[in-house]
């Protein structure tokens, strides 16, 4: 299972996370005034022992009721002020954090819906989900915890230490002493820390790999009785992110043991010198109780240290990934490249319908040196005609009407809708002029309606829908429980793989396109149903530029003339019959025998 | 079967035994199956209970680790009113003792934290492991029919982000809890035990925290459970879009998903901003009684220093004592909020891991009889079988055939006929709602897996590549297979060609050039994959449909080779699947309207003689 993109070059934690700030600063204000709130909030804690000092020293010693009161007071007005501070930096941070996230996540469904197909290609959806989901969860936190929390921890260790250093400076430097130690331990694991926690993210993005494919795939499963096997490789994943995520633990224990270790230490070297200079009389009591008071107040936020670094770090990781994606460039910024060096920039009349000169493709990622998909494609179909490509399996017939939308962008040589480049289009109007129906019939979780209307512009009403579903032989909408109001897709009723093809069918027609780009549109129909499709497509293809992948001949006599896709070129183009007299490959591709048997 | 024409909405469930869930209605549309009452609670402990030996060490050690780390005050108190005068007495014993008595505490405290969140880690990556296994396993478990109702989005969501939160529970949630629950045992025993009173008032603040406790979890409940379903529709929508780019391009979906998506998402954002919301007004009551505890009691206390009942020491460990004593109230909102969030998610898989398979595996399985003769072929009977999908459409009424072994049998008929419910219900991808279905005389529901899938394995027309190589996407087939097995099969079917012209041959990974395997390409490999199989019964559902037609040929040419001998179901819209067919069956609407050898009925005057006509033109 080896769909995990090798890792971008270790960036640091900080720069990576830095990146996030486009996303934070609409919510800076907030996010600024909750990490001064949270800090006001642990003064006020830290004042707290201050007021205990206070009280000890002098009301109580003195025996004085009124003192007491006055001190009880103090401290219930800090202890409310410290409450509403603690519930004001949540509020503060609520809302804003969680558009954050969403706002993250929309971007990166939003870029990915609009990155080149070869990258989805690429791509396991599950490591897109992982993305989308647990690692921006993890940021969200860090924006809500880590971050803020870092910040307000070190300033309240700071003041507090000022604090110590102020009542007594020895104890103060006794309890500092550990600090130096403790972050050259922190400083080491992270390092090692950053790594297992990338890897443990990744596995997750696998494992999500995994089951998202056992589920798509379960019918394959079920018909060889292989859930067992699936199961084995499953367990093996999880097996293996239980491994990262106990070292990834071990880790973190590491760092607890010693952040817990080393400040208790120097606290209780502080009391033993403290108990020292107090019975000196160097030290009142109530300054060694408010002391210790304050270095136990301090251990939360030394503590804390370890984990929010920890925090930090799967954060950092967590944006890296998420900018591993945002980083891909969109087909709109990626130009398509090769294309200016030909274009003849006049238009020229007669060039009228879909023409595609000197068509040169090569896959993106294939390997070097492999030979392209299509060498040479020099293919015109004139305004109105409706034009079969027919072709060995696997010869490119599927990549050719691909780059007629733009899905890919071809390598060299250029394509023309009457006359005009398609790179000077926008995708928009491009994509509007053309429409296409796949092979692999899609709907998505939609009504019948909308499925079929998504082909069409927003006018598009009822009437054109019923011809549409008319022109695909696809009435059997009315039949279903809802009528065309039926939810069909991931979230409603599944259709067969007929039906699902017709309403494919009747999206690419719905919209009434001047091109239209069908890819083998009438496999998986039976052959009343093909022949009833086929007339009512001819009347439709009658007054529209048509390119029609075909593998039956039933389905090439749909168009006017066909062309043979032959080791990346046209190979020859011409009526059916024409063709099947002169073309022995075009014969053995339509009946099957033998090249050469006839 | 009544309930096949277009179920209504309202249709009750529990009109037949057998009628599990009502269609379009309820429980699939929800994010949450029904669940029985106390599920949630059942999943957890069958969890743990395995690991009660290792919860408990880890329990232990996290109680030791408390007590050392509580024991700090205590000898800060000594120090103060024993220590001071003794040292002034030039008895340096009880400082030393302290001194050294505060060492060992910490390094206790360093040591046990270690252990602790080692083990602890332990324990709940062992959960984890526990539970994916157990929801993956039972998702494969349940039948296909389930499959296409419960949709992958959701599925994937009960495996990772409803996982992800239980995950957060048993990582940070339990030592939390545990870790509260201890400090303030430790604590109010230490308080009452320095000073009854002080500690009785420090106890009875306890009281109100509780009611805040129990507020606070009704209302997180109701939210985490609305977030969990908020952000199981954004996976449906972010999977959906993802794996059907090509026509959402096409098609230029992309504002109109920014909109859906966004919808959902911002639906996301407001419950998930709810629950952070419910967290700071909880934090803050919560704040707001210690704090106001912590005064009440430094005000009684310093009247008793003052009167001379209370040494001052003791009002010093107290104040210690109850700082600390409510330090742990954020951690208590933070368990809380994930066990909140782990429980509305944990009711979800509770809820699909309740789901009975409707094609359970048999109880006591049976064997198939040894093969007669040397031919692979079995025997296939359909014994007054019965079946309506819930969602309507597709009926099969009492439906009798017997298909002798070694035949091989070509179905057709228009969409809708019932030739797909047929090739399902012979996979036992369904059970009938009726009658039987028999393999050499035994019933399908009492064939153990391996037994069932060595008898009947059925190729569709779907196209579905898993990632790795070619190779492993035919080992599918028969997974002890041998390279040269397994590259023979492909040979004979017709796909050896097309693979070793692949960049690593057998060994290219499908997944990055998976878009680029031509529909037709992969029904190849789905037919090596059943060649490789090697089955009894052979079902073929539109097998060819993407294949042009030489691949066809070349498909029947190897057919008539290896089908020879086996039971052979073929579905094809294309008759010339007939050619090799020893008999035909004709259905509509779910019954057998013909019935013969492919000639014969030709040469007839039925459905099949213009079924054949039709196709004859077609091919012009």
């Amino acid at each position: 299972m080896a769909t995990t993109p090798a890792p971008v070059q270790d960036r640091s934690a900080v720069r990576s996370l830095l990146r996030l700030w486009p996303y934070v600063r609409p919510v800076r204000a907030r996010l600024f005034s909750a990490a001064f709130v949270a800090i006001l909030a642990s003064c006020v804690g830290l004042v707290i022992p201050l007021v205990l000092k206070w009280m000890v020293d002098g009301p109580i010693a003195r025996r004085d009721p009124a003192g007491v009161w006055l001190g009880a007071l103090y401290l219930l007005l800090l202890g409310f002020a410290e409450a509403l501070l603690f519930g004001l930096r949540r509020w503060l941070v609520a809302r804003p954090l969680t558009h954050v996230e969403a706002s993250m996540r929309a971007g990166l469904y939003r870029h990915l819906q609009r990155l080149p197909v070869a990258f989805h290609d690429r791509w396991a959806s599950g490591q897109l989900l992982s993305r989308a989901t647990t690692d921006l969860m993890l940021l969200r936190q860090f924006l809500a915890f880590p971050l803020t929390f870092l910040l307000v921890n070190g300033v309240t260790i700071v003041v507090g230490v000022v604090i110590m250093l102020l009542q007594d400076w020895t104890l103060g430097l006794v309890v500092l002493g550990p600090a130096v130690p403790v972050v050259v331990t922190c400083v080491v694991f992270e390092k090692r820390y950053a790594r297992v926690a990338r890897r443990a993210q990744d596995q997750v993005g696998d494992l999500t790999t995994v089951v998202e494919e056992s589920v798509l795939g379960i019918r394959i499963i079920k018909g060889f009785g292989r859930h067992r096997s699936q199961a084995r490789a499953f367990r093996d994943l999880s097996r293996t992110l239980r491994g990262t995520e106990l070292r990834k633990a071990r880790l973190l224990a590491t760092i607890w043991g010693v952040i817990v270790t080393l400040p208790e230490v120097a606290i209780g070297a502080a009391l033993v010198v403290g108990v020292v200079q107090v019975a000196d009389g160097a030290l009142s009591a109530g300054t060694l109780v408010a002391f210790l008071s304050t270095a136990l107040a301090l251990r939360w936020p030394v503590e804390s240290i370890g984990f929010l670094l920890a925090m930090s770090q799967e954060a950092a990781t967590a944006t890296q990934r998420f900018f591993e994606v945002m980083d891909e460039e969109t087909e709109h910024t990626a130009s398509g490249h090769a294309t200016s060096g030909a274009r003849t920039g006049a238009k020229d009349p007669r060039d009228t319908g879909l023409r595609f000169h000197h068509v040169r493709f090569r896959y993106p990622d294939a390997e070097p040196g492999s030979p392209p998909v299509l060498q040479d494609v020099d293919l015109h179909i004139r305004s109105g005609e409706s034009m079969a490509l027919v072709g060995a399996t696997g010869s490119g017939k599927t990549t050719l009407t691909a780059l007629v939308p733009r899905l890919h962008e071809v390598t060299s040589g250029r394509i023309t809708l009457d006359g005009v480049d398609i790179t000077e289009l926008s995708r928009k109007a491009l994509r509007a002029k053309v429409a296409m129906a796949f092979e692999e019939p899609t709907l998505f979780s939609a009504t019948v309606g909308d499925n079929v209307l998504m082909g069409a512009g927003d006018t598009a009403g009822t009437a054109d829908l019923e011809r549409a579903l008319a022109v695909a032989q696809a009435d059997f909408a009315h039949a279903l429980p809802q009528g065309t109001d039926t939810q069909v897709g991931e979230q409603g009723l599944s259709l067969s793989g007929g039906q699902r093809q017709r309403l494919a069918l009747a999206r690419a027609v719905v919209g009434q396109p001047e091109f239209l780009v069908l890819d083998d549109p009438l496999s998986a129909l039976d052959v009343h149903t093909e022949a009833a499709v086929e007339a009512a497509l001819r009347q439709v293809l009658a007054d529209t530029t048509a390119l029609i992948v075909a593998h039956r001949p039933s389905t090439v006599l749909l168009a006017d003339r066909v062309a043979l896709l032959s080791g990346g070129r046209i190979a020859a183009v011409g009526t059916h019959h024409e063709l099947l007299r002169t073309n022995a490959e075009y014969a053995h591709l339509m009946s099957g025998e033998e090249e050469g048997a006839r | 079967m009544t309930t096949a024409t277009g179920a209504p909405a309202g249709s009750k469930p529990g009109d037949r035994p057998d009628d599990r869930a009502p269609s379009p209605g309820d429980p699939f549309d929800r994010d949450v199956l029904p669940t029985p009452p106390g599920a949630t609670g059942t999943l957890l402990r069958s969890l743990l209970a395995p690991m009660r030996a290792r919860v408990a060490v880890t329990t232990l050690l996290l109680l030791l680790q408390q007590a050392v780390v509580q024991a700090g005050p205590l000898l800060v108190a000594y120090a103060i009113d024993r220590g001071v005068p003794a040292f002034r007495a030039q008895d340096h014993g009880p400082l030393i003792a302290v001194g050294v008595a505060y060492l060992a505490c910490a390094l206790a405290a360093g040591g046990l934290q270690f252990a602790f969140v080692a083990a602890a880690a332990r324990v709940s990556q062992d959960v984890l492991l526990d539970l994916r296994g157990r929801i993956f396993r039972h998702a494969q478990a349940l039948s296909v029919d389930f499959h296409e109702r419960y949709t992958s989005g959701r599925l994937i969501s009960r495996s990772t982000t409803d996982v992800e939160s239980l995950r957060e529970l048993l990582d940070e949630g339990l030592q939390e809890l545990v870790t509260v629950i201890l400090s303030f045992v430790y604590i109010s025993a230490m308080l009452l035990w320095l000073d009854l009173g002080l500690g009785s008032v420090a106890v009875a603040s306890l009281v109100p925290l509780a009611a805040l406790v129990r507020w606070y979890r009704r209302r997180a409940g109701r939210v985490y459970r609305a977030r969990s379903t908020a952000i199981a529709a954004v996976i449906v929508k972010f999977v959906e879009t993802m794996n059907g780019i090509r026509p959402v391009r096409a098609f230029r979906r992309e504002s109109a998903n920014d909109a859906d998506f966004g919808e959902l998402n911002r639906r996301h954002e407001r419950v998930n901003g709810d629950a952070l919301l419910e967290m700071a007004r909880y934090v803050t009551g919560s704040r707001l009684v210690a704090n106001t505890a912590v005064a009440a009691i430094v005000l009684w206390g310093g009247y008793r220093v003052a009167d001379g009942t209370l040494a001052l020491g003791v009002l010093a460990a107290a104040v210690l004592y109850l700082r600390r004593l409510y330090d742990p109230i954020d951690r208590l909102g933070m368990f809380l909020n994930s066990y909140q969030s782990a429980a509305a998610s944990l009711e979800k898989i509770a809820g699909l891991l309740a789901q009975t398979p409707s094609v359970p595996e048999p109880a006591a399985p049976r064997r198939l009889p040894p093969l007669a003769g040397e031919h692979p072929g079995r025997e296939v009977v359909f014994d007054s079988v019965r079946f309506g999908y819930r969602t309507g459409g597709e009926v099969l009424p009492a439906f009798d055939l017997t298909l002798p072994a070694g035949q091989t049998v070509a179905v057709v008929g228009s969409t809708g006929a019932g030739k797909s419910t047929l090739a399902k219900l012979l996979a036992r991808f369904y059970d009938p709602s009726g009658g039987r279905v028999l393999l050499d005389g035994v019933d399908l529901r009492d064939l153990a897996v391996p037994e069932l899938r060595r008898g009947v394995v059925m190729v569709t027309q779907e196209t579905f590549l898993f990632s790795g190589t070619v190779a492993d996407n035919i080992a599918i087939g028969r997974p002890d297979a041998t390279r040269e097995e397994m590259e023979q099969a492909a040979k004979e079917i017709g796909a050896h060609d097309f693979i070793s012209a692949l960049p690593d041959g057998y060994d290219t990974d499908v997944r990055k050039r998976g878009g680029r395997i031509s529909a037709g390409q992969r029904q190849l490999v789905a037919f090596a994959r059943a060649l490789l199989a090697d089955p009894a019964v052979l079902i073929l559902d539109e097998a060819t449909s993407s294949l042009d037609v030489p691949g066809e040929r070349a498909v029947q040419r190897a057919m008539t080779t290896v089908l020879k001998g086996r039971t052979a179901v073929v579905i094809a819209h294309r008759l010339s699947t007939v050619e090799i067919a020893d008999r035909v069956l004709v259905m509509e609407g779910g019954r057998i309207v013909e019935d013969g050898e492919p000639a014969e009925l030709i040469a007839a005057t039925g459905r099949f003689a213009d079924l054949h006509r039709a196709w004859r033109d077609s091919l012009a």
